[in-house]
């Protein structure tokens, strides 16, 4: 190995998304402390999403990271740094559950026939409410779905996106889990 | 028993060991001074709180105590973001007690607030903002923990004037010190990895061109005689980096002395060449790799770090081992003991004769002064080094002044060399030395400052001649902001930009008088020893002693930014143009050096910040 093959450096490869499930501690600042050493460590966030536990004392961040910005490594490590973290996980696709909530205002009427074949395919998607020839559609899915329901709708003219972030947990059909680090 | 928070954070202060703190009282911290008359705790108290948080840096560096300061909020916690980023930069432990205005009225944009712990947060090992009275023991006691445990860092606490003013019912507590820390997120990992050390082993013992990469993380650890004892038992030299200088004592035959950007011939070339480096409490800082993917590049690394992320964050390592470096230290001398010590180790005869040869042919050297010629800061501080007792602890700032120092003397115990490595902070050097001088008041404590740096801090002498703390200041007075004027020379075609400082303003002997110093000028070579004793006799004050030191001397050797250390500029009295690949950039003039590496990667572009 050459020193050059063992620098540590930043890729210009296109957008690696992994998923991080960051367990804390409910404190003040918390939430200020991982967006502060993303900004610092020049890490770049593409989601996120926060909330407390089962346990009053914790709150779960799941974090989409672009690993394009910084090793993945690099990231893990120094979330585990923040004396409020207490385990950060990487989530394997292959082995977990995520889903992501989308609202979309579409420029339609709520029979468009468009619309109504769009949706079709979009199991659990539903109209929210109408009025002032747009629609408001919600779904919940996979992200990936979420992501083709956007493309389709687009078709038709969205004029505003709101999306949640994903959420995710290890699957518990498999037994084989991430180690935890902390 | 029942008493008010400001009592109980003096009594918890008192609890956790503190017997000194550096700060400037305010309107926010008010309450929390009225408990201290009544304290053991001296209080050393400054001129400006950048001051404070130095002179607690110093203090930790010669004394490995936590150090404390205490300020008043809003200008007085941000004059503190300097030494705080500083220390966490250095991993030394401090914490820091901040004023705040009261709870209630935070975000009111209330008289002195600032948004202290959000202004903090990426400059401290860890923050807090208190809430209730009631807290203030467990998050005294967590602060110290947390600042001086795994990699220490400066710790910065953050009170509310309502919780700990008396007058305020929400100030009552009763009184616990708590037993133990509950920090589920904070679990250093102490012991190395058995296998690991062991995989380390096996590649130290076959090295045929070892290096022991020596860090700051050595002196944190306290972990010199582990040390000495795994270069001894292996017979590998040792670089000591600028934040390590005095681990092993600079006259031990296998020490090579400092590597890196002003390193020596024989340091950053051992490196370079080496099959191995052992990298004990070090960060592959970009100071001492030069242009990365030109460092070293044959050796395999193994790289020890209680921070598991200084593990791969620069240079992958073959070995990384996660632990304190004290301790697996004494695992791995255990390991190579069993494995029969230095007669396990590889033939290195070849190795130790190229390493001996380049230190006879390219030895730290300046040209001599001649007759009538400006004074030599080198000869300054060799005349220094030779003429003050030889425990003697150097405090310096930043700049050339520091590389000369750390150059120069000869380091011959750890916790003798105090200086912002990390961070670069000029100004460091006055209020550094007066803590060290304040927690080793038995040593002798010279301040090696320069004349931009001097004027940065120099109000702390005020410090030092009223609270009795006589410390000593080297001024090397060149009349310039002399690295920049190095840059200048060499990389802007002498365009000096704004980097002139004039060395007869201020008049810094009046000025040192009126602080309070004894003030000696000198200004030939024949007046530097007899300046230097009389200064180490006098120990009832400050003295300060004025160097007027040749205005266009640099720093050599170099290694151009953003160049590889295999570039390294030597003094040009070594450069004959004839020794081949490692004197290129000797042959060639400076700037020619810089311009042929300029076609780097932007990642070796943001080194070439000064």
């Amino acid at each position: 190995m050459t020193s050059a093959d063992s620098v540590v450096a930043r890729s210009s490869e296109p957008a690696s998304l992994h998923v991080l499930t960051v367990l804390v501690q409910n404190r003040f600042g918390v939430l200020a402390r991982v967006a502060g050493l993303f900004s610092r460590r020049g890490f770049n966030i593409y989601s996120l999403a926060v909330a407390p536990t089962q346990d009053d004392s914790l709150s779960r961040i799941t974090i989409v990271v672009d690993a394009r910005s910084a090793p993945l490594e690099q990231v893990h490590k120094q979330l585990n740094k923040l004396i409020n973290v207490i385990t950060v996980r990487q989530l394997d696709p292959t082995n977990s559950v995520e889903r992501e909530l989308g609202l979309f205002t579409v420029t339609a009427a709520a029979d468009d026939p468009r619309l109504v074949a769009s949706l079709e395919d979009f199991g659990g998607a539903e109209i929210l409410e109408t009025g002032g020839g747009s629609v408001i559609v919600s779904f919940s899915g996979a992200p990936t779905r979420v992501d083709v329901l956007e493309d389709t709708l687009e078709q038709i003219g969205i004029t505003e996106i709101q999306r949640t972030g994903r959420i995710a947990l290890t699957s518990v059909t498999d037994a084989t889990e991430e180690s935890d680090q902390s | 028993m029942q008493m008010d928070g400001a009592t109980a954070l003096i009594k918890s202060l008192e609890h956790a060991g503190v017997d000194l703190v550096f700060g400037l009282p305010g309107g926010a911290i008010l309450p929390v001074y009225d408990p201290l008359i009544e304290s053991s705790i001296r209080h050393v108290l400054v001129r400006h709180e950048q001051g404070a948080g130095h002179m607690a840096s110093g203090y930790a560096h010669a004394t490995g105590k936590c150090g404390v300061s205490i300020v008043t909020s809003g200008p007085g916690a941000t004059n503190m973001v300097t030494p705080l980023l500083d220390a966490y930069l250095d991993s030394i432990p401090m914490v820091v007690i901040t004023g705040q205005v009261a709870y209630g009225a935070i975000g009111s944009d209330a008289f002195q607030e600032a948004d202290t712990t959000g202004i903090t947060m990426s400059v401290t090992k860890h923050n807090y903002l208190v809430t209730e009275a009631a807290d203030i023991p467990r998050v005294i006691h967590e602060a110290f923990h947390i600042a001086t445990t795994g990699r220490p860092g400066p710790v910065l606490v953050d009170i509310p004037k309502d919780i700990v003013n008396p007058a305020a019912p929400q100030s009552q507590m009763e009184w616990y010190w708590p037993e133990s820390v509950d920090l589920p997120g904070y679990q250093p990992t102490l012991d190395g990895h058995i296998g690991k050390v062991k995989q380390a082993v096996k590649l130290i013992r076959r090295a045929e061109r070892p290096v022991i990469y020596a860090g700051g993380g050595l002196l944190r650890a306290r972990a010199a005689e582990g040390l000495l004892r795994f270069a001894e038992l292996t017979g590998i030299p040792v670089v000591t980096t600028l934040m390590a200088r005095g681990v092993i004592p600079d006259d031990h035959p296998q020490c090579l002395g400092m590597p890196g950007m002003h390193g020596n011939y024989t340091a950053v070339t051992a490196m370079q060449e080496a099959d191995l480096l052992i990298a004990l409490g070090a960060r592959f800082d970009d100071r001492v790799t030069g242009r990365l993917d030109g460092f070293a590049p044959d050796a395999k690394i193994v790289h020890v770090d209680i921070d598991p992320a200084e593990l791969g964050k620069v240079r992958r390592p073959d070995v990384p081992i996660v632990g304190d470096v004290r301790r697996v230290l004494e695992d791995l001398n255990s390991q190579i003991d069993k494995a029969g010590g230095l007669e396990s180790q590889a033939d290195r005869s070849a190795w130790k004769s190229r390493i001996s040869g380049w230190q006879e042919k390219y030895p730290l050297t300046y040209e001599p002064p001649q007759p009538g010629s400006d004074l030599k800061p080198q000869y300054v501080l060799e005349q220094l080094r030779d003429l003050s007792p030889q425990d003697t602890i150097v405090a310096s700032g930043v700049g050339q002044h520091q590389m000369w120092a750390s150059q120069y003397w000869t380091f011959r115990h750890p916790y003798t060399w105090i200086n912002s490595g990390g961070l670069g902070t000029m100004g460091y050097s006055i209020p550094a030395a007066i803590g060290a001088k304040a927690g080793a008041p038995d040593t002798t404590v010279w301040a090696v400052d320069g004349d931009g740096c001097f004027q940065m801090t120099a109000q702390e002498l005020v410090t030092a001649a009223a609270e009795r703390i006589p410390v000593k200041v080297a001024l090397l007075n060149n009349g310039y902001l002399g690295m920049v004027r190095q840059w200048q020379e060499m990389f802007y075609d002498e365009r000096f930009s704004e980097v002139y400082l004039d060395p007869n303003l201020p008049d810094y002997c009046k000025w040192a008088e009126a602080m309070g110093c004894v003030a000696i000028r000198v200004d030939s070579a024949e007046e530097v020893g007899p300046a230097i004793e009389r200064a180490n006799s006098i120990n009832d004050r400050p003295v300060m002693i004025e160097f007027r030191t040749d205005p266009v001397e640099k720093v050599f050797p170099m290694v151009p930014a953003g160049a590889s250390n295999s570039e390294l500029l030597v003094d040009p009295s070594q450069r004959d143009g004839s020794d081949g690949a490692t004197q290129n950039g000797a042959a060639s003039n400076g700037a020619a050096t810089a311009e042929a590496s300029s076609d780097g990667s932007d990642e070796n572009k943001s080194e070439e910040l000064l």
